[in-house]
């Protein structure tokens, strides 16, 4: 019931959030091509990346990378709540100038929005109760990468699609992993698409939704609360091809020198280990990109 | 305005349309059998059947729709005793939930309008009724039911048109309605505006529809008269 409520408030806030922001539409002040402040726009329901912690404050990994790009490049960061759906036509329309949302770098993404260079990687797991039958399956591979699909990986491709055969799997909408869903496993499962990761991670609960699939690190956030402890990943990981290059900041098309300076930053931040100590904090592993 | 990506994208939001069409269908249609119940029950001289009805009425018209939605999809799913009752295989479809929601929240103001409609009837009518010796079934048939339909027409066209417009929300439970399928084809184009413009136009077209039904109807009513 918390976590419904949190949801709720959740709805409530980015209902507020959509529109009469007024102030947030008035030209920032620039210097050299990097407002000031910058305003960044985030989900608030994608943990760790990005969460509303009880008091109502975003934190979480992408909140605290964030602080740190933002005051290497000597400005100010200002955080919004965002409904994840729509981010991009939001973004295209200035209401905000950064998109950090544990957004993956897709060629699909690519020809709307520039990215920086990618900060974290995660594969994807599919994830289902424990008693569930999948969990008790020899799938013959631990990772597929879809950039180049060996005859072994497409061997096990072919064998999930057929174990998933009519049975409902949920991803969070307009994510790489419901492109995936929707390129390799349309024809074989019933895709059921929800506005926030933690809705699918309810349905998981409640067993509307059989499987679900979605990005290692915020499975890891479900799986090690009370609520997540009848459920377990089965099956390969998969990254590569159609799940991207890693997540990166979305910036609208045409501002070079935010992204240089962006681009700067984080690369500061990988040399200097602040990337790495960070992904620990909040993810328990370094999953930053090199 | 990119055309092929309109025509390609026409046949997933006629078939959200078509589950927009049996939502409002279905909880019209449920809905105002409940409301029928609703307004008799606000009316009934029966203190405690009033008061439930009053409370019933209360909740439903002051709180939001997106609400009700949300509390009756993922509230209800939280409680063990509901996932195994005999109510669980209605309730595990995001379909039926809308439904449920849309059916409840439309009641609450149709028997509203209802009542109103019914209390207009002048009670010099009631009395000759009642003084000729009609039942009050047959009262409430012959004389009562046809007056208050005919006076409520203008605002429940209006209750209408707003639940066409009230579907919308069930696209927040994983349904793809006309403006779920509309938010998943915009995601992935990234061209929301092409998107809903042709989501608002096919609701547009429902509601004339609906707009030009009362019309008529309201003309039959005068004419019968």
């Amino acid at each position: 019931m918390k976590k419904l409520m949190a949801t709720l408030a959740l709805a409530g806030m980015m209902a507020l959030s959509g529109c009469g922001k007024e102030d947030a539409k008035q030209a920032a002040p620039v210097a050299g091509g990097i407002p000031n402040p910058l305003r960044v726009a985030t989900e608030g329901a994608y943990p760790p990346y990005n969460m509303v912690d009880a008091s109502g404050n975003l934190v979480g990994f992408e909140i605290d990378m964030m602080k740190d790009v933002c005051k290497r490049m000597g400005t100010e960061c200002q955080f919004m709540a965002q409904a994840w759906d729509g981010m991009i036509p939001a973004l295209q329309a200035g209401r905000f100038d950064a998109i950090v949302a544990g957004m993956s770098i897709t060629d699909e993404r690519l020809a709307a929005v520039d990215f920086s260079k990618g900060y974290t990687t995660t594969p994807a797991y599919l994830v289902s109760a424990n008693a569930n039958p999948l969990q008790d399956i020899d799938y013959g591979i631990e990772r597929i990468d879809l950039t180049e699909i060996s005859p072994e990986e497409q061997a096990a491709i072919d064998k999930i699609k057929g174990l998933l055969k009519g049975k409902v799997l949920g991803v969070q909408t307009s994510t790489i992993h419901a492109n995936f869903a929707d390129a390799y496993l349309a024809d074989v499962v019933e895709i059921r698409r929800y506005d926030t990761q933690e809705n699918l991670a309810l349905d998981l609960q409640t067993g509307r939704v059989e499987i679900g699939l979605a990005d290692a690190i915020t499975w890891n956030a479900f799986l090690q609360r009370p609520e997540g402890k009848d459920f377990s990943y089965f099956g390969p990981g998969f990254d590569g091809g159609l799940f991207g290059r890693g997540q990166g900041i979305a910036i609208a098309k045409g501002r070079p020198e935010l992204l240089a300076a962006l681009n700067k930053a984080i690369a500061e931040m990988k040399t200097d280990g602040s990337m790495k100590n960070l992904s620990v904090q909040w993810f328990g592993f370094d999953s930053s990109m090199p | 305005m990119n055309i092929d990506m309109i025509l390609s994208s026409l046949p997933a939001l006629l078939s959200g349309a078509w589950v927009t069409v049996q939502l409002v269908v279905l909880s019209l249609g449920l809905g105002f059998v409940l409301a029928l119940a609703v307004a008799f029950g606000r009316l009934s001289s029966n203190r405690f059947v009033a008061g439930v009805t009053g409370v019933y009425v209360f909740l439903f018209r002051s709180t939001p729709l997106l609400v009700q939605i949300f509390l009756i999809y993922y509230g209800l799913g939280q409680f063990v005793g509901i996932r195994e009752s005999f109510l669980w295989p209605i309730l595990r479809e995001a379909y039926w939930c809308a439904i449920i929601a849309l059916t409840l929240n439309t009641a609450a103001y149709t028997g509203e309008i209802l009542r109103g409609g019914i209390q207009a009837v002048p009670f010099g009518q009631i009395e000759a009724a009642r003084a000729l010796g009609m039942s009050r079934l047959l009262l409430y048939r012959r004389i009562v039911l046809p007056q208050a339909l005919r006076t409520i027409l203008p605002a429940y066209g209006n209750e209408m048109i707003q639940m066409v417009q009230a579907t919308s929300l069930a696209s927040a439970i994983t349904l793809v309605e006309l403006t779920g399928a509309a938010r998943t084809i915009a995601s992935r184009s990234f061209q929301p505006v092409e998107m809903f413009i042709i989501a608002g136009a096919i609701y547009l077209a429902m509601n004339f529809v609906i707009a030009q039904g009362v019309r008529w109807a309201e003309g039959r009513a005068a004419a019968g008269t």
